[in-house]
């Protein structure tokens, strides 16, 4: 508890990231200074500051009620959803302030998707949950336009093969793992830079739960993905950088392996080893 | 006076045994372990100290009647026969006498001795039979006392009274149901022995002659004009109740804040607590003049009493029933619905129009055809805005008239009640409850469906 909240994170994320960005897709650079979330009068998160790399995945974990959600939250804006939730500080993706009133926030969600705790997909057929996005934004204008696209979003996300012959049935009809691998294409077909992912795999088995990882390595070619989770082993299996949050204060960030390997506070060596939370 | 007496003497009984129940099965715990908690001797003594002083005065509540006239069968001299009007009326006076309630005309010596014969009569043996109940009680109170041991299911005991009882209301309330259909039914049967089924179910003209004198059928009975009243201002009341009852809800389940939410909603269930009989006058005097007002304007010919204003009425009393139900449907819609949504970047009213309403539909479709049977059975407003004209017609400012306009006025009238004119409105009552049964069934079959998607 001796430690402070801002020194670590600061000096870490001024390290340029080493991920080479990659040459398909525009750049987007995600930087957050000084943000700070209250609920009501509840402060839950306390001036948190990071870049966040290009094509790359960055882990956010900590324990539970530690404000790793609630801050994954302000990428897409979706603490604007809940009563009584103030967002302050400033995050900006490509240099644009993502709090500007200029800014449409349906833009913004359009371009830095989500995929939820729990698989939520809409009761509609498969091909309608993917089409959902791109008919919404006027993103296709023919079936044929709409057909290619539902496909290529299902194959990035590897349920193609599984659901090609039953385009027409409900999604929710499908397992947990593949519901969950539905909502991520539902999100890569609104053509978004940012994935923001909440704990994807805590209610999948284990199988599932490596599908879902595979395919989050095959999708860190294309897009920069935040992802929270709280299993450690998975931050480590499918992250580049690592952050932990404690008590709504970041911790400490920087290369997954430096975080598992040899962390520099005292308060992640504790967390990491399982001595808190 | 007997009944506070007998209220207490069962209090006193019940506690009594109660309290012997605890304490005795206490004592014996002492020797080996109680199958039941002291508590469920001290009930189960309690129910067979009381159940039988119950069923005592029962019987007596069953028999009374039958020992009162015994008794008054032999205070009438010999030569008032049984079973003829005079010895109806001398009975009834002397029961009147006996009660205090006083007769017409003078008293003769031997009414006023027999009278009060009766009412002492009466006295003592009700509270012989309240002193037979107490009595038949403490015994069972004491028989059952020593009986109590440890290994006694007690508990189980009371449970079956407690399940029996549950039973038994339940049962109740089928039985009702039950009978009020028999009833239905045989007066319905009665009616189409004057006019046959067909001519009821299919005729197009609704003119019954109200000649109270004669049995036969004089006239036609065809529903049909009648149930195209019903169905035109049910569909009215619904074009206003849906549009603003389902958009309330979403603007009170989507938009709303909390604050304002807790001030509304109470403020539109208001709407439900009003009697139908005020929607009807406010049809009557002022929804209709305005229709009317407003027709004359647009050259229109607006009835004051029509379908229109009587339908129109009744969707504003259908408003908060749409509104609450959908609501509660609304807001059963998973939050990650509504998230899944907006996180792919739709607006507002995209996710509303394009996740929640759909999602929450067959939950609505539920509500609906709950709020239509409400309309088709609803009575006061039609009573008198409708016009009651049952003329086969669609035009909605025209008068028309509905089922329940015309069982009211088929009851209401000084026919013989045994005449087909009477008799019609227990098969118009039939048919609007078969058309509701259905409607309901319907209904209560998609709200099932619909929860079992989210649980």
């Amino acid at each position: 508890m001796n430690a402070t909240s801002d020194t670590s994170p600061m000096g870490a994320n001024r390290i340029v990231p080493s991920a080479p960005a990659s040459s398909a897709g525009a750049e987007s650079r995600i930087s957050a200074r000084d943000v700070t979330v209250h609920y009501g009068e509840k402060q839950a998160i306390f001036g948190v500051s990071m870049d966040v790399p290009e094509k790359s995945v960055t882990a956010f974990i900590g324990p539970s009620g530690c404000g790793k959600s609630t801050f994954l939250r302000c990428f897409n804006r979706m603490n604007d959803t809940i009563e009584g939730c103030r967002v302050g500080g400033e995050i900006t993706i490509d240099g644009e302030d993502i709090h500007d009133p200029a800014l449409d926030v349906v833009e913004l969600r359009a371009r830095v998707g989500m995929v939820f705790q729990k698989p939520n997909p809409f009761p509609k057929s498969i091909y309608d949950n993917i089409a959902y996005g791109p008919r919404i934004h006027g993103l296709v204008k023919s079936k044929a336009e709409t057909d290619a696209l539902v496909e290529s979003s299902l194959k990035k996300a590897g349920l193609w093969k599984e659901v090609s012959d039953r385009l027409d049935q409900p999604g929710t009809g499908l397992s947990g793992g593949q519901q969950q691998r539905l909502c991520i294409a539902r999100t890569i077909a609104t053509g978004p830079e940012v994935i923001l992912m909440d704990e994807p795999c805590s209610a999948l088995d284990p199988i599932a739960t490596s599908i879902v990882e595979d395919l989050i390595h095959e999708l860190r070619e294309q897009y920069t993905i935040i992802i929270v989770t709280h299993s450690m082993q998975q931050a480590a299996r499918v992250s580049q950088k690592t952050a932990f949050f404690h008590l709504g204060k970041l911790i400490e960030y920087g290369e997954t392996e430096q975080i598992f390997v040899n962390p520099k506070e005292k308060q992640t060596e504790a967390y990491i080893t399982g001595r808190i939370g | 006076m007997t009944s506070v007496l007998i209220a207490a003497l069962a209090l006193i009984l019940m506690g009594v045994a109660y309290q012997q129940g605890v304490s005795r099965s206490r004592a014996l715990s002492g020797a080996s372990r109680l199958h039941s908690r002291p508590q469920y001797h001290g009930a189960f003594l309690a129910l067979w100290a009381t159940v039988p002083l119950l069923l005592v005065l029962l019987i007596w509540v069953v028999t009374s009647g039958m020992i009162q006239d015994w008794y008054i069968a032999r205070q009438l001299p010999a030569d008032i026969l049984p079973g003829t009007t005079d010895y109806a009326s001398a009975a009834s006076r002397l029961r009147n006498i006996a009660s205090g309630f006083g007769v017409a005309g003078e008293v003769a010596a031997w009414e006023t001795e027999a009278g009060e014969g009766l009412a002492r009569f009466m006295t003592i043996l009700r509270l012989s039979i309240v002193a037979l109940g107490a009595l038949v009680g403490i015994a069972c109170l004491l028989v059952m006392r020593a009986r109590l041991s440890p290994r006694l299911r007690a508990r189980n005991h009371v449970e079956t009274v407690i399940k029996t009882v549950l039973i038994f209301c339940s049962v109740v309330a089928i039985l009702t149901t039950i009978g009020i259909v028999l009833s239905l039914v045989t007066e319905t049967i009665r009616f189409f022995t004057y006019v046959s089924p067909v001519d009821f179910f299919f005729g197009t003209v609704w003119n019954p002659g109200y000649s109270t004198t004669s049995n036969e059928a004089s006239g036609s009975y065809g529903m049909l004009p009648l149930l195209v009243g019903t169905i035109m201002i049910s569909a009215i009341a619904m074009l206003v109740a849906l549009p603003v009852g389902l958009m309330s809800a979403i603007w009170l389940t989507q938009y709303a804040s909390p604050r304002l939410r807790n001030v509304i909603k109470p403020v539109i269930e208001v709407l439900a607590g009003i009697p139908t009989i005020v929607y009807g006058f406010f049809a009557l005097v002022t929804v209709g003049p305005a229709l009317a007002g407003f027709g004359e304007m647009i050259g229109l010919d607006i009835n004051a009493t029509s379908a229109l204003t009587a339908g129109i009425v009744m969707g504003i009393m259908i408003i908060p029933f749409i509104s609450s139900l959908s609501d509660d449907i609304i807001r059963q819609v998973p939050r990650a619905m509504r998230d899944g949504s907006l996180g792919l970047g739709a607006t507002k009213s995209e996710t509303i129009r394009m996740v929640i309403v759909p999602a929450a539909l067959p939950g609505i479709v539920g509500a609906i055809l709950l709020a239509v049977s409400r309309a088709i059975g609803e009575t006061m407003i039609v009573v008198l805005a409708a016009g009651n004209a049952p003329i086969l017609r669609f035009d909605p400012t025209e008068p028309v008239s509905t089922f329940t306009v015309t069982i009211v006025t088929a009851l209401t009238g000084d026919a013989d009640f045994a005449s087909p004119q009477s008799l019609v409105a227990f098969a118009l009552g039939l048919t609007l409850f078969v058309i509701t049964l259905m409607l309901n069934i319907g209904a209560l079959a998609i709200v099932r469906k619909y929860r079992e998607q989210y649980e």
